[in-house]
């Protein structure tokens, strides 16, 4: 895997986004405040692999996401891809970059124009880029992706509106329309939280194999148990930082940090046999207006001391995990 | 992978909702069919006046305010005028000038709403406050000033009802617009690299075209109003024949006085009669764009029982 | 033997549809269920356990159309329509619904909406009233000062736990959780989780889990039935549908759901998808994405006992000699 070449580079990367102070605030000159959606974020992605981005909802974890696609303007930190840092670029030097970084979004029901039949949808990218040649090129164009996606034969789809396919088929078709552009890196934002539990793996192994042909796939979720069964590497992030990344299994089986270890014991197990008392964090994840000082997870963790609650850990590898595994928790020992 | 097996499960004969959507709304609501039938035969009377009119416009017929009669079923005009020809002709001109000022006025209210929604942010915020400021000034009296500055001609008359009704449109039509923006099929196209106006054309327009016909529909009643209006007030082309025009004449040569009912009653009621058929349609056209409109009300009906089917599953 | 506590027999359920037609959403389900158990309704989107369960509050809408029985202690309350259910509904079955937004209402305080459900009912008024929500609001961990808040100053698991609240207002017997923690983080699903196993355990609380999330059901539940295009087709307690299920759906469904204990399993999904309900199904419903079918399943098979208290809808069951 460390053969295949990092595509996609994330440093430091910081999004915040201003509250809307509503006419008296603005008049009576109230502190503009901010949401920090993401505070710092590192991350890295090679060909032919998926990172899974996972924590709760308000982590940042879609903010991060729609930073790499460039839809909000990052405060600071790059992002570095095919050779450039897209955060200084405007909106006309993006556009040939766009068509390298692809997304697939969590609502197929959504987001497919409900107008457009397949055929549509899917050669759309190719019109909007100006690419595929002629009519009939585009059109083989059009069925190797869907084909790809595992709809086929084509022609049983082309003509079809959303409506009339279920749930997992648009999100194939939405992949599909993806993949027409054959991107480097594909952002899969939970992509399959809105569909049936029995399509769910279909969907994840279409990832899968395009993720073996080499495809960079940055996916986001909430899901432990998905990330950790398709997935090479975890991040779990916490209030806009990441506070554990490394291989997904090693994450799984060793985790360092008291959140993923809480976010872990949570995940119902499927044999009823197999029942643990979860240790559950009280409260929800605070609001990213105002931070804990110190480590972030002060406030909700069950092993906090003192320490904590002033000094800030940065992700560092600790002595009980492996190559390429860190943790930001001041309660770990550092490795080497 | 074992789906190998081609996966449609939903039939072809879904059809699609959005197809025949405008049938199928004045299918299913009553008030919807007696709007649109009025409308055709008002409009197929209008196109068709040249040829069915009875006796010709500007032709003396018979005494001045000759009574209904079995050959002049609502009598004659201060000319002397047969009355049904002069409302065929002057519906003519009266749709002409509804439909041309709805066309203006949907226009600038479609573009500024489309404009407005679309982009948002300052942009969102001077254009609305522009239409604010179009929608507290007072309509006719606006009208009469610029009708009476400008002299009376029809087209005169089309734009300034174009350019004053074009408020309730924007501001509708913007809500739409900053709903469907929201959307993550127009989001995805962003994401694509899709510029500006490829997504207002392919992706936003037809999702708010609908409203935009239900509300031009209702948009022509105000148009006829308005000019029946301006032209009752002697602000009207004098060269051309609407129904204001019939009703002002009318009016002004004593039909009141003479008692000729004839000549003043049956172009008004016909006035009345569009605008109603135009509400009918454009109000369904509405409610059954408007979600919030469609909701289902309460009511003490419940849901039936049927008799046991009686095959034996039992409870475990 | 006396009478369970609830028990559903033959319950049927067709909806008209606007285009002509009309479609039998539930067809033929019985359960029954003990004071104080656990049962999980698991099945796709479109299965039919929203409708089985919203059959048994009663709560269908008028182009609903229902057969069947839903018995009470032994009595029946279905027969007798909106007049016979009403004394039963919130009193013996509660409900709360997936989104809790949606059930409580926006301009009025929680614990305003409590009161009235306890007044509606004629449980308390005034100042017992009052002070009988702070009680409830506590017992779903909600701070009692927090019954003056609205329902949009809550977080999602607080409104899901108010909505809890006053669904215990009247104390049932039988608490009908439909999705409740779909739209949740997971740390907060599993609060809301810990929230049911305790009221079950405390309260002795029968209840009734209307999920797609097997894993769930594997965790908070004692028996499990298992529905699929509106019939159930294996009930039983979890342990033997998870360790020797009676139908290739449970298990396929099992095979679906990622499971951080089995990492190197292939999660494999179910082919196609499930039948359209506004025609006849022929055979075995689920014979097109089975992967065990035979010769035999152009018949449907109807729900056969497997072992003591554990019975599948499954032709494979018939080879085996009970």
């Amino acid at each position: 895997m460390s053969a295949e070449p990092t595509v996609l580079e994330v440093d430091d990367l910081v999004v915040h986004y201003p509250i809307h102070r509503g006419i008296v605030g603005t008049v009576t000159r109230q502190p503009r405040r901010m949401v920090h959606a993401v505070e710092g974020v590192s991350l890295s992605l090679q060909g032919g692999e998926m990172l899974a981005l996972v924590g709760e909802s308000g982590c940042g974890k879609t903010t991060t996401a729609q930073a790499v696609l460039r839809l909000v303007d990052p405060v600071s930190g790059s992002i570095r891809f095919g050779g450039r840092d897209l955060v200084p670029l405007g909106s006309r030097e993006l556009r040939p970059l766009r068509r390298r970084i692809q997304v697939v979004y969590q609502d197929p029901y959504e987001s497919l124009d409900p107008r457009f039949r397949v055929r549509a949808v899917v050669e759309e990218p190719l019109l909007i880029h100006g690419l595929g040649g002629s009519k009939s090129e585009r059109s083989a164009h059009v069925e190797e992706a869907l084909r790809r996606v595992e709809l086929s034969p084509p022609e049983l789809y082309l003509d079809r509106f959303p409506h009339e396919l279920s749930g997992g088929q648009r999100q194939r078709v939405a992949i599909a329309a993806a993949l027409v552009l054959e991107p480097e890196v594909l952002v899969a934002d939970e992509p399959v939280s809105m569909l049936d539990v029995s399509v769910r793996a279909g969907v994840l192994n279409v990832l899968d194999g395009l993720r073996r042909d080499g495809l960079a796939i940055l996916m986001i979720t909430h899901d432990l148990s998905t990330a950790a069964r398709f997935a090479q590497r975890i991040a779990v992030m916490y209030l806009g930082r990441i506070v554990e990344e490394g291989p997904a299994a090693a994450v799984v089986r060793n985790p360092q940090h008291p959140y993923t270890k809480a976010l872990l014991s949570v995940v119902p197990r499927r044999d009823p046999r197999d029942r643990h008392r979860p240790q559950i964090l009280q409260g929800e994840t605070p609001d990213a207006v105002a931070i804990p000082s110190g480590c972030r997870f002060h406030p909700r963790c069950p092993v906090a001391i003192d320490r904590c609650a002033v000094e800030d850990p940065s992700l560092a590898q600790p002595a009980s995990a492996g190559d390429g595994h860190r943790a930001a928790c001041l309660l770990l020992p550092a490795g080497r | 992978m074992t789906n190998v097996a081609p996966l449609i499960e939903a039939p072809a004969e879904v059809e699609s909702s959005r197809r025949g959507f405008l049938f199928q709304t004045l299918r299913r609501r009553p008030a919807a069919v007696i709007g649109a039938t009025i409308l055709v035969l008002v409009g197929l009377t209008a196109v068709l006046a040249p040829w069915i009119a009875p006796y010709g416009l500007h032709t003396q017929v018979g005494r001045v305010f000759g009574h209904p009669s079995w050959r002049h079923p609502l009598g004659l005009d201060d000319g002397g005028i047969d009355m049904v020809t002069l409302l065929m002709w002057g519906v003519r001109v009266s749709l002409v000038v509804g439909f041309a000022a709805t066309f203006v006025s949907m226009a600038i209210g479609g573009a500024i709403g489309v404009v407005a929604g679309y982009f948002g942010g300052v942009v969102d915020t001077i254009l609305m406050r522009i239409t604010d400021y179009f929608l507290v000034v007072p309509d006719v009296p606006l009208m009469i000033v610029v009708a009476a500055i400008w002299g009376p001609s029809l087209f005169h008359i089309i734009i300034v009802i174009g350019i004053l009704l074009w408020t309730s449109t924007a501001r509708v039509i913007r809500a739409q617009v900053k709903s469907v923006r929201e959307r993550v099929y127009v989001k995805r196209a962003r994401a694509l690299g899709a510029g500006h106006t490829r997504i207002v054309l392919r992706h936003v327009l037809p999702q708010v075209a609908p409203l935009l016909i239900a509300n031009t529909v209702l948009t022509i009643a105000v148009a006829i109003f308005d000019e029946t209006a301006l032209s009752f007030l002697g602000l009207g082309d004098p060269s051309t024949t609407s129904l204001g025009q019939v009703i002002e004449h009318a009016f002004e040569r004593t039909a009141i006085s003479s008692g000729a009912w004839w000549a003043i009653v049956p172009p008004g009621a016909l006035v009345a009669l569009i605008i109603l058929a135009c509400s009918l349609v454009g109000g369904s056209l509405e409610d059954a764009l408007n979600p919030r409109l469609r909701v289902a009300h309460l009511s003490a009906r419940t849901f039936r029982l049927r008799p046991l089917v009686g095959r034996g599953t039992d409870a475990l | 033997m006396s009478a369970p506590l609830l028990r559903v027999e033959d319950l049927h359920v067709w909806f008209d549809l606007a285009e002509g037609g009309e479609l039998h959403a539930v067809q033929g389900v019985g359960l029954s269920l003990e004071p104080g158990e656990r049962l999980g309704l698991v099945g796709e989107s479109g299965c039919g356990k929203t409708t089985t369960a919203l059959a048994i509050m009663g709560l269908l809408p008028p182009s609903a159309s229902v057969s069947g029985r839903v018995l009470i202690d032994g009595t029946d309350i279905l027969s007798g329509g909106e007049a016979a259910m009403r004394p039963h509904r919130w009193v013996d079955v509660a409900i709360v619904f997936q989104g809790a937004m949606n059930a409580l209402n926006p301009v009025r305080t929680i614990g305003e909406q409590i009161v009235e459900s306890l007044e509606l009912h004629n449980r308390a008024r005034g100042t017992a009233a009052r002070s009988r929500t702070a009680e409830l609001l506590e017992a779903v961990g909600i701070p009692a000062g927090r019954a003056a808040r609205y329902p949009h100053e809550l977080s999602g698991g607080m409104r899901q736990r108010a909505a809890i609240a006053m669904a215990l207002s009247c104390d049932p017997r039988v608490l009908i959780a439909d999705e409740p923690t779909t739209a949740l983080d997971v740390m907060v699903q599993a609060q809301i989780l810990e929230l049911l196993d305790a009221l079950c355990r405390d309260f002795g609380l029968a209840l009734v889990l209307v999920t797609h999330d097997l894993p769930v059901v594997a965790q908070l539940c004692d028996r499990c039935a298992v529905m699929y295009a509106g019939e159930i087709v294996e009930r039983g307690p979890l342990d033997l549908l998870y360790h020797s299920p009676g139908h290739p759906y449970s298990r396929m469904l099992f095979a679906a759901s990622p499971d951080l204990a089995g990492l190197d399993e292939p999660v494999l999904s179910i082919p196609g998808a499930p039948p359209r309900l506004d025609r006849p199904i022929d055979g075995c419903p689920f014979r097109p994405r089975c992967d065990s079918a035979f010769a035999a399943c152009v018949e449907r098979p109807s729900l056969q006992e497997v072992a003591e208290d554990h019975a599948a809808a499954c032709h494979l069951n018939d080879r085996v000699p009970a």
